[in-house]
């Protein structure tokens, strides 16, 4: 038997096409996971300049840097990118590298469809990074793209809503593609109970993608047909209703969100045990608690919509329903505590991102369970303690986590330690930038500084000065991510098969960096 | 498990999770007449529909509210205008009023009248029993219609508001092919 997969291993290299159309015609997970981290890091500079120009306006009162029109065209394009382009595949890249390697597979279960899923993505950028170019610009009806808004932007919206089909596809064939692998491909005896945390927390965020992101395109394809086949789904006068569509899109945005803090949960609960030195506690109770926190997501959409004329009746439910999520997440925060106390922690630079995140995004947590109270949400709508409060759990909670997850598993795919003292600085530069950048921007919400809006009131200077400098610090910041992670691929200390001592699981199991075949012969696990 | 065997296994667990995708985007647009249903049933949204008539209303002489009566053509080359711009009543009081609509251009125009009121609150108070609005309405050109809207102010209506406005605003209905010009619902 070795014999032959020695011999076949031979035919995949023998047919292995070099230079670009490696990449292009490649099916391995291993490639295919470093291209969505590497698609997904230039969508998130991007975003992050159009986020720059946003603050340089934003610096002082009165209009300096951009028009309306673009700066609208901007933060609508900076949450698009952030969540479509940056976020999610960067999450799906951590699965397609780690999942396989975790449960004991030799590559996902449909390695074609895999490339696909990638591929599906960089011409959905263009269109959406494109739009920017056509006449009127684009889109700029909020990332929400709510009607009637959206009905009547320029040819700019049309490409969005084909980007948004275009990534909506690939993040179903992708999520589809984790369920199967999860389900069907784990080694004998990697029951599901065994499985790391992070696998199980990328299942459920899989069936929440296949849940609602259909749902999205349905949202999506109704403007579709309302702006050029004269339907009137949204539109008042042919007898349809604009916050229908806001219903309609937040039964998808709303499980959203989770989709983009699950798979952060799953990776914190890698690291924290590792550099604990302890087993996580309470494994089991993750697992509901995550599941709990996925089937909760479909229940709460209209605490996004307080403010449009719900009867009371409706609000009381939906802000019991919120603050319900309230409990699975308290169990999973203290479950991260309790792994960490009287563990003989270190402070490496994923455990400084993972106790950072901890801390961070509970405040985050904690903003979000002040707007699910519906009388004070109907002060705070649409101000900038949303602003503050979204950031502070998809920054401080997904993108830490996903440095975390970087630096942790950095090692295994590079096969050389990145440089722990840049990393640190990192680190302390992020949170410090991101905590002068957002932590202001609550101060303004209370006092009813709009979103969205180019100009602001002289009283709100000071504060936005704040946020405007921070928000450059951090950006400026995260280049050193970039350098630790050329530095790392070009060379530096070898890394051993387990670089961290703490680190338990399969993937620790091959060397490092991890071969281009990896569990051909699927391991046992006991 | 073999090759042939788990490859089997794995396409059909595909099958049904590209089922289950497929029946998700129908959902979404199953959330469409679900949505207005509920509106229906509710009654947080009857636009275009009657209300109920009280059987017998008792009249609140004692109160005096002024209705003020509002008009907006958007983007429709229509005139529209009220009758009165404001009127006093009682609460229970059934009050009719005209509105006078033209079509100022040389072609048939279709449009619908969606009301607005303000105090936003005072809208579920109004019960109106008869209105131009619950139908679409075809203008030939240059046709001067004046059309009725009938109802009564619900004597239940807080005691603070003493001023309700209701707006209508015409929206143009594109893609709708104009009605012969006999035809046109009479409001």
């Amino acid at each position: 038997m070795s014999a032959v997969s020695h011999s076949l291993e031979h035919g995949h290299h023998a047919h292995q096409p070099s230079g670009l159309m490696r990449w292009i015609t490649t099916t391995n997970h291993k490639d295919i996971g470093s291209m969505y981290l590497i698609f997904s890091f230039i969508m998130f500079l991007s975003g992050g300049v159009m986020a720059l120009t946003i603050r340089a306006e934003l610096f002082a009162p009165g209009l300096q840097v951009v028009q309306p029109e673009f700066f609208n065209q901007l933060t609508t394009m900076h949450g698009l990118v952030m969540v479509f382009g940056a976020i999610m595949p960067a999450f799906v890249g951590f699965a397609n590298w780690q999942i396989p390697l975790m449960i004991g597979a030799s590559d996902m279960a449909f390695a074609r469809m895999n490339n696909w899923s990638f591929w599906l993505l960089p011409p959905a950028a263009l269109l959406l990074l494109g739009s920017f170019f056509v006449p009127g610009g684009a889109t700029a009806a909020g990332w929400t793209l709510y009607a009637p808004l959206s009905v009547q932007m320029g040819m700019g919206m049309d490409l969005t809503i084909f980007a948004v089909h275009i990534m909506g596809i690939s993040s179903i064939m992708g999520a589809i593609n984790i369920v199967v692998t999860i389900l069907n491909m784990r080694a004998p005896g990697m029951t599901l109970m065994k499985m790391p945390l992070f696998c199980w927390t990328w299942l459920i965020t899989a069936y929440l993608l296949i849940a609602v992101m259909p749902v999205l395109a349905g949202a999506v394809t109704m403007i579709l047909t309302d702006r050029h086949f004269g339907t009137s789904f949204f539109n008042a006068a042919g007898g349809g209703d604009p916050v229908l569509y806001q219903h309609v899109f937040w039964f998808f945005g709303h499980p959203e969100v989770y989709i983009m803090i699950l798979p952060a949960f799953g990776i914190v609960s890698q690291v924290i045990p590792t550099f604990a030195r302890k087993p996580l506690f309470g494994y089991a109770s993750m697992v509901y608690a995550t599941a709990s926190i996925a089937i909760l997501s479909f229940t709460v959409w209209a605490h996004h919509m307080f403010t449009t004329g719900l009867p009371a009746a409706g609000q009381l439910f939906f802000m019991y329903a919120t603050m319900l999520i309230a409990v699975p997440t308290g169990v999973k925060v203290f479950n991260w505590v309790a792994t960490m106390w009287r563990g003989s922690m270190t402070f490496e630079t994923p455990m400084l991102f993972s106790v950072g995140f901890l801390f961070v995004f509970t405040m985050g947590g904690f903003t979000g369970l002040i707007c699910a109270i519906a009388p004070i949400d109907i002060q705070l709508q649409d101000t900038y303690y949303v602003v503050a409060h979204f950031h502070y759990v998809l920054v401080a909670g997904s993108l830490f986590a996903l440095f975390s997850g970087a630096y942790y598993w950095l090692p295994k795919w590079t096969g050389h330690m990145y440089d722990e003292k840049l990393g640190k600085i990192h680190f302390w530069c992020s949170i410090v930038f991101f905590n002068i950048t957002f932590f202001p921007m609550h101060f303004l919400g209370l006092a009813g500084m709009p979103r969205r809006i180019p100009d602001y009131n002289p009283m709100f200077a000071d504060f936005n000065l704040m946020a405007s400098i921070g928000a450059f610090g951090f950006g400026f910041s995260q280049l050193i991510f970039l350098a630790v992670v050329v530095k790392c691929i070009r060379g530096g200390e070898r890394a051993a098969a387990k670089p961290w001592e703490g680190a338990e699981g399969l993937e620790w199991t091959v060397p490092s960096p991890a071969p281009y075949h990896t569990f051909e012969e699927p391991p046992v696990v006991k | 498990m073999n090759t042939a065997a788990r490859a089997l296994e794995n396409r059909r667990l595909l099958v049904r999770l590209a089922i289950a995708a497929v029946g998700m985007f129908g959902f979404g647009f199953l959330l469409v007449p679900f949505y207005n249903t509920i509106c229906e049933v509710t009654g947080i949204n009857r636009l275009m529909k009657a209300d109920a008539q009280a059987a017998n209303t008792q009249v609140d002489t004692g109160r005096r509210l002024t209705i003020e009566f509002d008009a907006n053509a958007h983007a429709v080359p229509w005139r529209f205008v009220p009758q009165q711009g404001s009127r006093s009543v009682h609460p229970g009081e059934l009050v009719r009023v005209d509105y006078v609509l033209e079509n100022t251009t040389d072609k048939a125009i279709v449009g619908q009248a969606i009301p607005s009121y303000g105090p936003q609150l005072a809208g579920q108070y109004v019960k109106k029993l008869d209105c131009f609005c619950f139908q679409q309405q075809t203008l030939a050109p240059h046709e001067r219609r004046v059309m009725p809207v009938v109802f009564v102010i619900d004597p239940s209506l807080p005691a603070e508001v003493n001023t309700v406005t209701l707006s209508y605003t015409f929206f143009a209905i594109e893609g709708a092919a104009p009605a012969p010009a006999s035809g046109g619902a009479q409001g």
